[in-house]
């Protein structure tokens, strides 16, 4: 569905986007993750003609995004991570415009816009002026917007940005939802990990505008070796350790004062075995704790940092100025 | 060029003004102060020598004022509307450039259109003498002229700025010397021949001038002359809207 190549976008001196390459299928989640400022958003853009790549190119359900980018715009939805709803027109109204401006029939247009209303449940709000929506039901109404035209991908730009966290699960739901009846493809940057655990197929770590680590939430989170068991004895932890060095399963293991840590797959199968090898050499444990790799942990892991401090730019301002305001009324 | 972009952003504006009753009043607060300040009371002591009333000769210059300033505003606001707004989701749709570019003119220039006419009625309540003639009807083409020369300018310095901090200043850089250095509050010949020139450069002066010439029948220059030269400006600042835009990227 989307094969990037090299892609490479420069603001000046500034490489914000540094050679990415990689490819989505159809039908997946497909997420980018990464600190602000990683050059998510910049990709995003790019995939959907806003921006010309400096380098490289990619195709879109089939279309090259320099030479056809009207196509492309034809193929594609857009949720973007600022509001793009006009405050001042109605629900309905801002998704009737949109069907218009994709030339969709008036009565496929009537049909259409109330099944996105139902899909997003804002139906009872469908009459109300968007300014008086709360932030997630402007989000929801961007995610049904951006399908009307039954787009075969739709490109959702930190959805749940802004959001409170009931409101993000909600927003969660929806988007798996969308996923599992259109079918559409989807690809979302974030720089929620949970966010990208949760939602994704697959996930592209991207930092400094480079793509570093590539795969399924489950996947990257495996390469790091595994969970970590932490056992507390009362007792000989040595007689333990020796015991477990022939035990299969058991990937690493050491020991400080009275603690033993394991590095295991699947941890907490491994608990109840644990439990029986120490009781068959009279170790009392005192307490047992499990540890499973986060996506933070794969992210620290090739990032070398959990979030960076963004630069704020004058665009940053007046975002959260907007923010600010939105938030107000 | 796609009827439809042009439509829905012109029907955009249009729903957006008509709902928005408090903006309209707000709107109009400067052009009734100036009729009232200027044109009433200052103009009470102004002599112009031509028989003419101040408050006449002052009421198509406050047209072409709020012209200029709206429709400046109008077109620049593309740069708040293409990174938080509305725009921004015309520009992924598979439309040309230029409509979208035509059809926020056509919004904005339908609005101020209809902004000036309001200030005519004002006017007119308050004792503008009016003098209906063939030529009458003119004025909403030269109303409609003066929207497009300056939504025009808006939309290009709106599209070449990046910067929201600076932008209301290069706006005011651009609207402060175009309504003064032109012939909406005083004659052309009150000022020295070497600024006239200056004013002559200006296609405020050719629109408040064709609205002299249609509203009072008593310009400066001939009708035609106006609709010329104001003619000629929207096409050139339209034109360098279609290509600024065009060229923007929505970073």
């Amino acid at each position: 569905m989307i094969k990037v190549e090299e892609l490479s976008k420069e603001f000046g001196s500034l490489k914000a986007v540094a050679g990415i390459s990689f490819h989505v299928t159809e039908g997946e989640i497909f997420g980018l993750l990464g600190p602000n400022g990683a050059g998510k958003t910049t990709t995003i853009k790019m995939l959907t003609t806003l921006l010309k790549p400096t380098s490289g190119g990619a195709i879109v359900a089939g279309y090259d995004i320099k030479k056809e980018p009207n196509n492309v715009r034809k193929s594609i939805g857009i949720v973007f991570q600022d509001p793009s709803l006009d405050d001042e027109l109605t629900g309905r109204e801002n998704l009737e415009f949109h069907a218009i401006l994709y030339n969709i029939s008036k009565q496929q247009r009537n049909s259409k816009i109330s099944e996105v209303l139902k899909l997003v449940e804002l139906e009872d709000k469908a009459d109300t002026l968007v300014k008086f929506y709360s932030g997630g039901m402007k989000r929801r109404l961007e995610i049904g917007r951006g399908l009307i035209h039954e787009p075969k991908v739709l490109f959702l730009d930190e959805p749940t940005v802004g959001l409170d966290p009931q409101t993000r699960r909600h927003i969660w739901e929806y988007i798996k939802k969308l996923n599992e009846t259109s079918k559409v493809t989807l690809i979302l940057t974030t720089h929620y990990i949970e966010e990208a655990d949760y939602l994704c197929n697959r996930v592209a770590i991207v930092d400094h505008g480079k793509l570093v680590a590539l795969n399924t939430p489950k996947a990257l989170k495996d390469k790091l070796g595994g969970d970590v068991i932490s056992l507390r004895t009362n007792g000989d932890t040595e007689k333990l350790h020796a015991s477990l060095k022939s035990t299969k399963w058991v990937r690493s293991m050491s020991s400080h004062d009275s603690t033993l840590d394991l590095t295991v797959e699947e941890g907490e199968k491994r608990i109840p075995a644990l439990m029986a090898i120490a009781e068959r050499h009279n170790v009392k444990v005192d307490s047992v704790s499990l540890h499973k790799p986060s996506l933070e942990d794969v992210f620290i892991h090739y990032t070398g940092k959990s979030i960076r401090e963004e630069e704020g730019s004058s665009m940053d301002a007046m975002r959260a100025h907007r923010r600010a305001w939105s938030g107000r009324r | 060029m796609d009827a439809n972009a042009i439509y829905v952003l012109w029907l955009r504006d249009l729903k957006r003004f008509i709902r928005a009753k408090s903006r309209i009043i707000g709107m109009m607060m400067m052009p009734i102060f100036f009729l009232l300040g200027l044109g009433l009371g200052l103009g009470s002591l102004i002599n112009l020598g031509t028989g003419g009333s101040y408050f006449d000769f002052i009421v198509p210059g406050i047209i072409g004022m709020s012209l200029l300033f709206t429709s400046i505003f109008t077109g620049s606001a593309v740069l708040w509307d293409r990174q938080f707004g509305f725009l921004k989701e015309i520009l992924v749709t598979p439309n040309s450039r230029t409509s979208i570019v035509i059809g926020r003119i056509l919004g904005g220039g339908t609005t101020a259109v209809l902004q000036s006419i309001l200030v005519v009625i004002i006017a007119l309540i308050v004792g503008f003498h009016m003098q209906v003639t063939v030529y009458t009807a003119l004025a909403i083409v030269f109303m409609i002229l003066i929207a497009a020369t300056f939504i025009g300018l808006g939309l290009t310095l709106g599209s070449m700025i990046n910067d929201f901090q600076g932008f209301q200043l290069v706006t005011s850089f651009f609207t402060m010397p175009l309504f003064f250095l032109s012939n909406s509050i005083f004659p052309i010949t009150a000022l020295p021949s070497s600024i006239q020139f200056i004013m002559y450069l200006n296609p405020l002066t050719y629109g408040v001038d064709g609205l002299r010439n249609a509203l009072l029948g008593t310009g400066t220059l001939s009708i035609w002359v106006d609709l010329l030269g104001i003619t000629i400006s929207a096409i050139i600042m339209v034109s360098l809207a279609v290509i600024a835009f065009s060229r923007t990227e929505v970073g």
